[in-house]
């Protein structure tokens, strides 16, 4: 091998060992009450991070710490940015936090009601995340949102629909491209399929799925359903009370879980 | 030639925390290895752990004791030890698994499914899926299959699509577990030749077959998983 190959290897390989999102001793306090604490984990590109427990488990909480959406008591949360440089989230200045929710991040709610604007058309509300970085040729917004449309599966005939005429499915499968049209790298699902039915779910994991693979997006997704866990994530981390139980291999812990309580768990499963 | 694959020491003890903590001990002392070109059978009754040692070498079961180096990338790994990243990079270019069952996905092909892992690995769509139709067609999966999900299909079409998914790369290490307990003469003999031409791409192979004819037509060496029984365990 030369010198420059070995040298591109080097860098691939040290680019590689980056982590894009790094969480040290996260904690998250109620008053006297635990939200989280003490969470530790990376993600690296490309990789499906789930988080699973019950109700009251802090999942929820951490996603919100992770995401800047709720400041944690203590610890730290870096990013990788565009330019390649780990930065603290909570010592972004506003501009740089802004760039990160509209663009490089994109945030799926349980409720689609809470990711969309319900009373604007199905088309712009593709288009508005594009005309906040800055695109603004009519034509193009609209191509873009008919095109993505058509990847959620939603027909070019509803553009003009607003998501308040569509069904739980169709409005969950519009936050997901209204979520990716800006290119995110990183994106964060809180219990995605929460409201729907199982075959609407269906249709909407395999959907996920494929989107993720393509596009090698990185997701750190909440659920409680470890069939939803099994089918997106490469790891998982089970939390219990606000602490993460265990953390590891999704396959691992649904096959061969450890904890008492991930054991818990996974015995509780329902057979079909 | 340098070993594929070295087994040394592994142990692993099942702890039922739900049934008061007992300790099902399934192994211990387990120690082996695996030769490029080779095909190796473990042998032993149900139960004796056969499968269990499979799922360890894919990093499915945690190891509770001892070592699975595998060379990856030109440097031995501890899969033992390895970080839930390194099994994920091993599983996409070292080490391949036919598992028992297929795990099917709700609304993705057949032909889709057997092509994943090569479009995982970077190649492009088009090819994978021809690769994926030619192993299909080998095994003699109806093509009117092809384009639908394997959920309804029977055990033995379901088998040949994990066989083919198994089969698709060149991973220089490929676990079998009984992938041939479901399927007719002739697909057994198609398999038994798959494995035959992986062998002689320096493939190292190690595998469950229940079937004797299957067993003596692919084992180069067999490992007698008897030997790794816990003390004072009945096999």
């Amino acid at each position: 091998m030369n010198a420059a190959a070995a040298q591109i290897e080097n860098l691939d390989r040290s680019s590689e060992a980056l982590p894009l999102l790094s969480v040290r001793s996260v904690s998250k306090a109620y008053g006297a009450r635990i939200g989280c604490t003490e969470v530790n984990f990376d993600i690296w590109p490309g990789e499906v991070l789930a988080i699973v427990g019950e109700s009251g488990s802090g999942k929820t909480t951490l996603l919100n710490c992770i995401s800047t959406r709720l400041e944690p008591t203590s610890g730290t949360i870096a990013y990788r940015m565009r330019d390649g440089e780990m930065r603290d989230l909570y010592q972004l200045g506003e501009a740089e936090r802004r760039f990160l929710l509209r663009t490089d991040w994109g945030f799926v709610h349980q409720n689609p009601a809470d990711g969309l604007r319900m009373t604007v058309s199905a088309g712009a509300n593709v288009g508005e995340r594009l005309m906040a970085v800055g695109h603004r040729h009519y034509g193009e917004l609209r191509a873009t949102a008919t095109d993505w449309l058509g990847r959620v599966e939603i027909g070019a005939d509803r553009i003009d629909d607003q998501p308040r005429a569509f069904s739980g499915g169709m409005r969950q499968r519009l936050q997901i491209a209204r979520n990716l049209v800006t290119a995110p790298r990183l994106v964060f699902m809180d219990e995605p399929t929460g409201g729907l039915d199982v075959s609407v779910q269906a249709r909407l994991l395999d959907l996920v799925r494929g989107l993720v693979n393509e596009l090698g997006l990185s997701v750190i997704i909440v659920t409680h359903d470890l069939a939803v866990a099994r089918l997106l994530s490469h790891r998982m981390l089970v939390m219990k009370d606000g602490r993460v139980v265990e953390h590891g291999l999704t396959d691992r812990l649904l096959d061969d879980p450890q904890a008492p309580y991930t054991q818990l768990l996974v015995s509780s499963i329902l057979q079909v | 030639m340098n070993p594929a694959l070295i087994v040394s020491d592994l142990a692993k003890t099942f702890t039922m925390h739900l049934r008061g903590g007992i300790e099902l001990p399934v192994m211990t002392g387990a120690a082996f290895l695996l030769q490029p070109g080779q095909c190796a059978v473990l042998g032993g009754p149900s139960g004796a752990g056969k499968s269990s040692i499979l799922k360890m070498l894919y990093g499915n079961y945690a190891a509770n004791a001892g070592q699975i180096l595998v060379q990856h990338r030109g440097r031995e790994i501890d899969l033992a030890r390895a970080e839930p990243r390194t099994i994920l990079e091993l599983r996409r270019e070292t080490i391949g698994y036919v598992s028992q069952f297929l795990r099917v996905v709700p609304r993705v092909s057949a032909l889709d499914i057997v092509a994943e892992p090569l479009v995982e690995r970077g190649i492009d769509r088009p090819q994978a899926t021809r690769r994926a139709g030619d192993l299909l067609s080998r095994l003699n999966l109806p093509e009117r299959l092809w384009s639908l999900p394997p959920a309804t299909f029977s055990g033995g079409e379901q088998q040949r699509v994990n066989i083919a998914r198994g089969f698709i790369t060149d991973h220089p290490i490929l676990l079998l577990d009984e992938p041939t307990a479901s399927l007719d003469a002739v697909n057994r003999t198609v398999v038994v030749d798959m494995i035959a031409e992986k062998k002689v791409a320096g493939v190292a192979l190690l595998g469950i077959f229940h079937d004797a004819d299957v067993r003596g037509a692919v084992a180069d060496t067999i490992i007698d998983v008897t030997g790794f029984a816990p003390r004072g365990k009945d096999v």
